[in-house]
């Protein structure tokens, strides 16, 4: 019987991977959830604690899935220390897909923002020209770095990192480099997802050249399946219309970049 | 002539009959007026309570194993004064304003904040099944709500309408004390209380355990409720209750309500439900040459 997208499905953490000293990474077996479209994202149920939207990683064993969470608050510090033999729910996928498109591409990813670049990059074709810029505020807090150089060891690529104190890779932000290498060479699609100030400086300045661009928004959730409303941005359901959205879009949208709304409803700065 | 869906619960006018029930998406202007432009004849708010919110701890909303969706969000909500500000510019949209509280001075208060706001109606949330000391606790207590729809009643020129459901005493006497208080029109019906436990990790879903559940498992008792009501009290009557088709809509109809609220039905098919209801019911009016929704309203009665 085919599963209920909305139905929790227990699942068993089989393997826990340190990235950073904040992030880690936990592998679990589900099909489904092996197979979800970039950017897709699944509910997350931490019994006991909460539950919390969650871009799906990648496993290299097929059949198999992972979150990466880095702790921060009361949900994300929970699930970041499930241990191995201990079971989480899992609902969904839920949401749209990044339009991968083919060519010359730039990825812009910032702390777990990396997690659904790396499914992007399973995607590629082997004659796409790929360059990955991965942010970070220091080097004890890089991931990824080796990972998305062994995702894309058969194409054209670039793996650059910038930390924000320059201990490692180039010294600055992100969307400093998405600027000059925007204005360098003509990209057939650019993709971010982090830090919403990250994706804004992103989207405008891919944008603002015409180039095709998507970012993948994250919001406070409650449903994930756009009943609860806790999710909008503008008139956007960040569950449902996205999580995903282009440039046009987004460039239209007069919260994206601004604001935020708490667990009230009450619109936030970022 | 090409039928109409324009229909009115008392003296509130709706273009369409099919409104967004409250709790639904509910926190931004932007959303109403796309909800608006999807076909919804109104759109009610998220429950509004004198200070702003947070709500419960996820998880708050699931779809259920067999159907209809189970939820305790706990009434999260910017609060009466923040709400207003970000509604103040609305021209369009019909907004009927769902307000929570404890006591009628709450009530008094919030409806205040809306002086400002073109605002159709009040909604007075009588029955939240999931939340201490407001909704279905008011609602059971017919001295509270007799004092709190009176106040309502007195604060505003607007229509004001109770929102009932099922809690521990007999619902139709909450519908009477609220008609008797002046009431101008009653929501029947709100989720009902239930809930869900997880069969692997043994522990009730949701974070507050009880919550309430709506979608379609409670359509055939809400439109109990509904001929009940209507079969009892001379009042306007807005059905509510798992409904997420223009057949379910026009059974509300004929039970006697004159409007309907949905919610659950967004979850299952988006918001092109209320094109799709909408469609329905014209289509439906063609066949059977109606003209207006009003010639509809109750006709289940007569048998």
């Amino acid at each position: 019987m085919q599963r209920n997208s909305n139905h929790t499905t227990i699942v068993t953490i089989e393997k826990v991977v340190d990235e950073t000293p904040t992030v880690r990474t936990l592998y679990f077996s589900d099909d489904v959830m092996s197979n979800v479209l970039p950017g897709q994202f699944a509910m997350v149920w931490i019994p006991g604690i909460n539950e919390l939207p969650m871009s799906v990683m990648i496993s290299n064993e097929s059949g198999k899935a992972a979150f990466t969470v880095r702790k921060h608050g009361l949900a994300s510090t929970g699930l970041f220390n499930i241990k191995t033999g201990e079971k989480i729910g899992v609902r969904g996928p839920y949401g749209n897909a990044f339009d991968i498109k083919q060519g010359k591409l730039l990825l812009v990813g910032g702390g777990t923002g990396l997690v659904p670049m790396m499914r992007l990059l399973t995607h590629v074709k082997p004659t796409d020209d790929v360059t990955v810029l991965i942010g970070a505020k220091s080097k004890d807090e890089v991931f990824f770095e080796t990972l998305a150089n062994e995702l894309l060891k058969n194409n054209s690529h670039k793996v650059i990192v910038c930390t924000d104190d320059g201990s490692y890779g180039e010294k600055g932000f992100v969307t400093d480099v998405v600027e000059k290498l925007v204005n360098e060479s003509n990209f057939d699609g650019v993709y971010t997802c982090g830090p919403e100030k990250m994706m804004y400086k992103t989207v405008q300045s891919a944008h603002t050249k015409g180039i095709f661009v998507q970012a993948s928004l994250e919001r406070m959730m409650k449903c994930g399946v756009g009943i609860c409303g806790s999710c909008c941005v503008g008139e956007d359901l960040a569950c449902k219309d996205g999580t995903i959205f282009d440039g046009n879009h987004l460039s239209q949208n007069k919260e994206f970049g601004h604001t935020h709304r708490n667990k009230a409803g009450i619109l936030e700065d970022y | 002539m090409e039928p109409s869906l324009a229909t009115s619960v008392g003296k509130m006018q709706l273009d369409k009959p099919a409104m967004l029930a409250s709790g639904i998406l509910g926190i931004s202007l932007d959303v109403f007026n796309r909800l608006y432009r999807s076909g919804a004849g109104a759109v009610v708010t998220k429950s509004l309570s004198s200070e702003p919110w947070e709500g419960y701890p996820n998880p708050t909303i699931f779809s259920v194993n067999g159907g209809g969706w189970m939820n305790a969000v706990g009434l999260s909500n910017p609060g009466a004064s923040n709400f207003a500000k970000m509604i103040e510019p609305n021209v369009d949209v019909p907004i009927i304003v769902s307000l929570v509280g404890s006591i009628p001075k709450d009530f008094e208060m919030m409806i205040n904040e809306f002086k400002n706001c073109n605002v159709t109606a009040f909604e007075l949330n009588l029955s939240c099944p999931h939340v201490a000391k407001v909704g279905l606790e008011v609602g059971d207590d017919p001295e509270l709500v007799k004092k709190i729809v009176t106040t309502v009643k007195n604060s505003t020129t607007a229509p004001v309408i109770a929102k009932v459901g099922l809690g521990t005493t007999n619902y139709l006497n909450t519908v009477k004390t609220a008609i008797d208080s002046g009431i101008d029109a009653i929501t029947a019906i709100n989720t009902v209380r239930a809930m869900a436990i997880d069969v692997e990790t043994q522990r009730p879903i949701l974070s507050n355990k009880y919550g309430g559940l709506s979608g379609t498992p409670i359509k055939p008792i809400a439109l109990r409720c509904v001929y009940e009501i209507s079969s009892k009290y001379d009042i306007p009557i807005i059905g509510c209750g798992g409904i997420s088709t223009w057949e379910d809509a026009i059974e509300f109809f004929l039970a006697g309500a004159s409007a309907i609220q949905l919610g659950s039905a967004i979850g299952d098919n988006w918001i092109n439900v209320f094109d799709d209801i909408n469609k329905g019911v014209l289509q439906y009016m063609k066949q059977k040459n109606y003209s207006t929704i009003e010639e509809m309203v109750g006709l289940a009665k007569k048998f």
